[in-house]
Parts: structure tokens; sequence; C-alpha cells
């Protein structure tokens, strides 16, 4: 199926999104789609599912115009968006959820049980992952919730599979499943618009990729006539200089000491420690038990032995709030869920870890908040309206801006970082990497634990990596490359 | 980096989106104009006030239900925490406990046995419907068993043959302050705190931020146990006090009243625009929503429509009110 789409202007109110956006997709490639949050991509593709109607422009499916009104029209013309959020539904079975809306019956509208598993098992074989078709969805991993998905495109026989952020929550080994099944999927003339900010999956991936720029079409590329340079100097319109800036800070004390610490299979005998200004890079697998460990030391998570220490004082920490007394800062992995009040305003996000800060005897001080986040808002660059911008309405980038200054702003002796970039566009990575030298060079120490490799040797000044709860070795980062890290991160020895 | 114009950010507030925050008071202004030029009777002050004070009931319960609503609960037990509350003070007056007294024991015990649906909800992790549905079964218990299934009569005598001045069990139900009535004022003093503590504190903060999102507000530092416990003792201390200005209007208490109440309290926050999932409303907006079920039942009463369509109608208004304030 071969897809143009020409000239997309798309308006919310005043709001243009698309100008003059577009791209062609070939028969049978995968087509990665890139910019920087707002660029437009999910906009663009919301439009070819009709989730949205154009504004103006063309699409021609096979050289026929056509205008779906609605994501079933697309899904019958064989076009599939699965979403980053994925759409399943966690009650009900594999099977249940593949025949949602479709389901096979019998006279009287009776469900015919039996035809729906034997079609079910058949695209599961024909895609070669085995899911039990019985298994309730909360149960399966989300690696598996989206093969699910992919099935549920399989068998109305897709043509078209956009792909938004496939890989943001899946293991490594899921991931590799995913690759080979999308490889599978382009051999039988299957076509994907891959939409990541993963540059690595983008080249390992991809045939062409198209990039977009404030709702703009720039250009679009064969994958091996570009390198990562000039990728990002179409994305932002400019050079952006050097991937990680920088950081010449003096290490000092040691602030934040963990010794023994285990909680049954999920850790186990964590040993470590982080001087002032220092970042310790965390490595390890998705599910290693990085995060837990994070929610431990935060006192978010209760575990069995082990000690922590201040400053090298021991410190007792049974909830957030002693923690944050005690001065650890945690920026959590899933700003959606857990970093952000999403219906807030920036001004009460920023102010709710720093209750104490912006009020007198428990009465809020209009003069004191809003100092505070106005402060906030420039010193971290956040773009918005002011205050008073709900975060709901913020880009990727300026949420977790938002989630960085509420941290901060509690003056943290140890800040706990976790996956600081997901779901960031370059440009305000390159600024969050800027925000952590910063508090490098005022004295925090921060732990960053990232799942991308690059990120975590290029930031760090150590780097511990994790191995199934345990911790199977430290490195000075001057030492360390892609191969040592993972050698340690699938439990192989240097 | 002066470049707002990406994207997603469009916040300007639309006059849309004011109507849905203020609907609740457009809603009121129109039945009151309504109901003023049906019914002429309905304009006399002496009736004004009267709504007011009808208003007290639902409205000081209302208020305390807007706080446990916004922080993502619900509280069904208001009716029987009144009741069982109202009874107790009953009972020491019949004992000879100074009415004073007798009165603070009852807020007291309003606000612990709200406490004690607070510590099912989170000690308990039970989900509020259920933890209050069962606080409020229990409580009506109480409160027939200490009764015996009967009211306690004639209470302003028995603190006078007791040798207790009656005068402050009678002054909170049927006082006047320059003629407003004390329930009345005790409401427009009651909305000033919740719009205080809801707005300007930190725990008001709290609260919001429980409902919004409890997860990110405990990351936060929140004590969500604390802040949930303390909004179901306000919202028992609400309840007993309503039951007071109650049993001192009607001199007598029984096992039955405010059965039923919880209904027009949810009924009055919804109406106000407060999100039933917690997080977002205003006790302002309650207050309208109190102030149009009030004139509503008042007008219907003026306009003798019969009591079986009263209840069709207000749940008819109440559908449109709630409809027209969906997220815009």
């Amino acid at each position: 199926m071969k897809i143009e789409m020409k000239g997309i202007n798309k308006s919310f109110g005043s709001n243009q999104v698309l100008k003059d956006a577009g791209f062609v997709l070939e028969n049978g490639e995968v087509h990665a789609l890139m910019g920087e949050n707002g660029a437009g991509k999910s906009t663009l593709m919301k439009i070819l599912t009709g989730v949205y109607t154009r504004d103006a422009g063309t699409v021609t499916v096979d050289g026929r115009d056509v205008v779906y009104k609605s994501p079933q029209e697309a899904e019958k013309a064989g076009i599939v968006f699965i979403y980053q959020e994925l759409n399943v539904l966690f009650d009900l079975t594999v099977e249940e959820n593949l025949f949602m809306g479709k389901e096979i019956t019998k006279k009287f509208g009776i469900c015919d049980k039996k035809a729906m598993r034997k079609k079910a098992q058949e695209a599961m074989d024909k895609m070669g992952v085995k899911i039990p078709i019985n298994a309730v969805m909360s149960e399966l991993s989300v690696g598996q919730q989206q093969m699910v998905e992919i099935c549920k495109a399989i068998m109305v026989d897709a043509k078209v599979l956009i792909m938004d952020e496939p890989t943001a929550a899946l293991t490594q080994s899921e991931t590799e499943g995913l690759f080979k099944l999308i490889k599978s999927l382009r051999k039988k003339g299957v076509s994907i618009v891959y939409i990541s900010h993963r540059m690595e999956e983008i080249f390992e991936l991809c045939d062409r990729i198209t990039i977009l720029r404030d709702g703009t079409y720039v250009g679009t590329e064969k994958i091996k006539d570009v390198n990562m340079d000039d990728i990002v100097r179409m994305m932002i319109g400019r050079e952006i200089g050097e991937r990680f800036p920088a950081r010449d800070v003096k290490i000092g004390k040691e602030m934040l000491r963990v010794e023994g610490l285990t909680k049954g299979k999920t850790f186990k005998d964590v040993n470590f420690s982080v001087n002032s200004g220092e970042v310790l890079g965390v490595s390890g697998l998705m599910g290693a038990g990085r995060t837990e460990i994070m929610h431990a030391i935060f006192g978010n998570l209760p575990f069995e032995s082990g000690k922590i220490f201040i400053e090298g004082k021991e410190v007792r920490i049974k909830n957030a709030r002693e923690a944050i007394s005690a001065g650890i800062g945690f920026i959590t992995e899933d700003r959606k869920t857990e970093g952000l009040l999403l219906e807030k305003s920036i001004a009460e996000n920023i102010e709710l870890a720093n209750l104490g800060k912006v009020s007198s005897k428990s009465v809020l001080s209009k003069k004191k908040g809003s100092e505070l986040v106005k402060k906030g808002i420039e010193e971290f660059h956040i773009k918005c309206f002011g205050p008073d911008h709900e975060c709901n309405n913020l880009s990727g980038g300026n949420q977790q801006k938002v989630v960085f200054a509420k941290w901060v702003y509690t003056d943290p002796k140890v800040l706990i970082m976790d996956e600081p970039t997901r779901g960031v566009d370059i440009g305000a990575k390159k600024e969050i990497y800027s925000v952590i030298n910063d508090l490098a060079a005022k004295g925090v120490a921060i732990i960053l634990v990232s799942s991308e490799l690059p990120e975590v040797l290029g930031m760090s000044d150590r780097i511990m990596v994790v191995h199934e709860g345990k911790v199977t070795g430290i490195i000075d980062a001057a030492e360390a490359d892609q191969e040592k890290v993972m050698t340690l991160a699938t439990g192989g020895t240097l | 980096m002066g470049n707002t114009s990406s994207a997603t950010l469009n916040n300007k507030k639309s006059w849309i989106s004011y109507i849905g925050e203020y609907g609740a008071f457009i809603a009121l202004l129109f039945l009151v104009v309504v109901i003023s030029v049906i019914s002429p009777e309905f304009r006399t002050s002496g009736n004004l006030l009267n709504v007011l004070r009808q208003a007290t009931f639902n409205g000081l319960i209302a208020f305390g239900m807007t706080c446990v609503i916004l922080s993502d609960g619900i509280d069904l037990s208001v009716g029987s925490t009144l009741a069982l509350s109202a009874v107790i003070c009953a009972k020491l007056l019949l004992e000879g406990v100074p009415p004073v007294l007798a009165m603070l024991i009852a807020l007291v015990t309003g606000t612990v046995l709200g406490a004690v649906s607070g510590l099912l909800v989170t000690k308990g992790r039970l989900q509020p419907f259920i933890a209050t549905l069962i606080t409020m079964t229990a409580y009506r218990g109480f409160a027939f068993i200490l009764t015996d299934g009967k009211p306690i009569s004639n209470l302003a005598r028995t603190i006078e043959t007791e040798g207790s001045d009656s005068f402050p069990f009678k002054l909170i139900g049927k006082g006047n302050f320059c003629k407003v009535p004390i329930p009345a004022i005790l409401l427009i003093f009651a909305l000033v705190v919740f719009f205080f503590v809801l707005n300007k504190t930190t725990f008001g903060r709290k609260v919001y931020a429980t409902g919004s999102n409890a997860k990110c507000a405990k990351l936060a530092g929140v004590n969500i146990t604390a802040t949930k416990v303390i909004v179901y003792a306000i919202s028992g201390f609400m309840s007993a006090l309503t039951g007071l200005i109650l049993i001192s209007r009607l001199d007598s208490a029984q096992p039955t009243l405010g059965d039923g109440y919880e209904l027009d309290a949810i009924a009055a926050v919804a109406l106000g625009g407060t999100s039933m999932s917690g997080g977002r409303g205003r006790i302002t907006g309650t207050f309208a929503g109190v102030l149009i079920i009030a004139v509503l039942n008042n007008g219907m009463n003026l306009l003798e429509v019969s009591t079986y369509y009263q209840d069709v109608i207000k749940a008819a208004v109440i559908l449109v009110a709630v409809l027209s304030d969906r997220k815009r």
C-alpha cells in the first residue's frame, strides 16, 4: 500500500499544528517519522487514520484520494494505529481483546468461543509469538500486551501499521522480539510508520526517514545516506553541538551510602555510595530492580534489611516525607502517573513538594509561591503561558522541566532521577543534561537511572550496573563502554 | 527561547469555560428570577431568610462532603453520623449534662465517627463507597439501639428541669442575630472557613493533590493517610453540627434523623461542578448547588407543586446542570 500525504494543514482553535506537512510511505518499508515533541508527528498520523479531519491537503492511498472519517474506516482500509498508551482492556483475556467489537457469533448473537480461539491461535502462530490466548491482559508484560495489539492489527489484515514510541516501555529482549516481528512483517509487504525518539533504533530498523519540524515537512532521506547529526540538524533546524555537555566539577565528600539493601528476590545486598557533585549512572535491563532500589531508598518501598547513610549518618526513612526532609529528591520514572498532577497548574505542581517553603504556619503565601514558581519557569526555561498553565497542555519536555523544578527547590543533597529524559525530545534532553550538570556543580549528588546506554555513558562519573536485583559492577565512566555495561547488565563478568 | 507557539499550548480560557466554572451560579440566578416572577411571595425577605435557613442543613453537610469528594472519596455516612451524634447529645441532656458540654461531646463524637470512616478507607484499604456504606449502616443501628427506636422529645424542658439554662441549646437552631437566623449565620461562616482552608492553606492543597493524583502527592511528601482521615473527620464534624441544629429546632431527637441527607449533599456537590473523581471543584460551587436545591424546594412548595412531581423536577434540574457543566 502506498500512501501519499501532501500539503496537510491543521489548526486547533488559533493554534496551527500542521502547515504543509506530509510524507510518502512506500509498499513494504519501515519508515521513521521523527521530529521534536510537538512537531506534529502524531497529529499527522491521526489525520491519516481519521481521528482528526484535515483543514487542507491531500491524502492518496494507492493513487486514490481518500478521507477516512473514523479510525474504524481506516482500519477497514488496512491502516492501523498502535498508540503509545496501549488500547487494551486489562481485565479481559487476550482472545476477548483480539475480538473486541468483531466477535464471531453463532445464532442469536451468541459468541462462538471455539472459532475465535482457533483464529486467535492461528494469528499468534503466524506471528511466531507464544502468548496464551486465555491469559488475562493485566497478567502480561507490556511487551506482550503490545504483541496482542499488533496481532489485532494482523487479524484485520493491516497493510499499514503505525507505531508511536513502541519500545518506550519494553525490555531489551522484548524490543528485540518486536524488531524481529517488524522485519518479518516488512517481508510480507506490510508498511510500517515508526515514530521514535531513539536514534539507535531508527538506524537499526528503518529504511527511510521523514522529518517534521514545527508542523512542517522538512525532508525525507534514505537512512543509509544520513547520520545522527544530519537528523538532529533537520529536526531542530540548527546545530545542537555536543550531545552531552561537558561538566567540570570537583567531586566532594560522600552524600549517600547504601549498605546491604535487600528485599527478597527484588534486590539483594546492594552496596554503593554517591558523592557530592558526582553523577552515578545506574544501568541495567528493564526489570532488573533499579527502580525498586530507588523507591526503597526514598522510603516508598519497604525493604527487609540494609542501611542507608546520608552524609555519614544512618537514617531510617519510612516514607517520602522523611526522605525529603533527609535531603533526598526523587524524579520518578513515569511523570504522568507519579511525577505530576496533570490536571493542575505548573504553580501547584512546583509548590506541591515545597509547601513548607511557600507558606507560613500552614497558610499559603501568595508572594512566596509566585516567586518560587516564577523562578522555576525562568530557570528551567519552561515554555508556557504562565504559572497557571495546566500541565496536561505542556509538551513532554516541558512537563519534565516542571518535575525538575519541583524537586530541585526542595534543596536535595541527593537527587535520584529515574529515566529523566524518556519521551523527551532532543532539544529538551540537552537542557535537562545542562540542569544535571548545574546541580552537580552545586554539590548535589546525582543518581541517574537510565535505559539509554549512550546517556549513561555520556553523563556519568561512575556507572553502577544491576542485574536481577544484584549489583554486578560499578565502573568508572572513563573506562566504561557499551560492551562492558551490557556484559554486566546481562549477568556476565568483566 | 521565547517561542510559545509550540503545538499544544492553547490554554486561553474561552467564554464557554467561564460558563462552565460559574454554571451553578448562572443556573441559580435563572431559577431565582423565574420563581420570583411566578410567585411574588418568594421575593419577601422573610421567605428568602427561610430559604437560607432550609439550606443550612444540606449546606453544612455538603461542605464537608465537598472536601471528601475532592480527596477522591465519598461519605455516605453523613446522615447516620448526624443521627447518632444528635441522639447521644439528647441522651446526655436527659442525664443532666449541661447543654454546652453535651453539644461539645456530640461534635467530638461526630468527628471521631468520621475519622473511623477515614481509617477504614486508608488503613483498612476499603473503597470509600463501601467503607462509608458500612459506617452508615452501623451508626444508624447504634442510634436505634441507644434510643430503643423511640424519639426523645421536649429537650428544652428537660434541660430546664435538670436545672440548666436551655438558652445555648435553643440558640443554635432557633436563635436570631439581627433578624438573621443563627443557622444561616453558621452556614455563611462555614463557607468562609472552608473557602479559606481549601484555597489558602497547605492542607487545602494536600486535599486537592490527593484527589488529583494520590501517587504523585505521596511521592511529593504529602501524608495521604492523614489527609484522608482529616477530611472524613471534617465531614463527621459537619454532620454532627447539623444534627445539633436540627434537634434544637425540632426540640427532639430520633434515630431516623438525617435519613437520605447524603444524597442531597452529593447532589449539591455535583451541581457545584466538583468532579466525582476528585481533585477538581470549588466550595463556592457547592454553595450555589445547595442554594439551587433549597430555592427549588421552596419555590415548588410555594407554587404548590405536588410532592410526587417535586422529585422528578429536582432530578431534571440536576441532570441539566450537571450535563451543561460537563468538561467544556
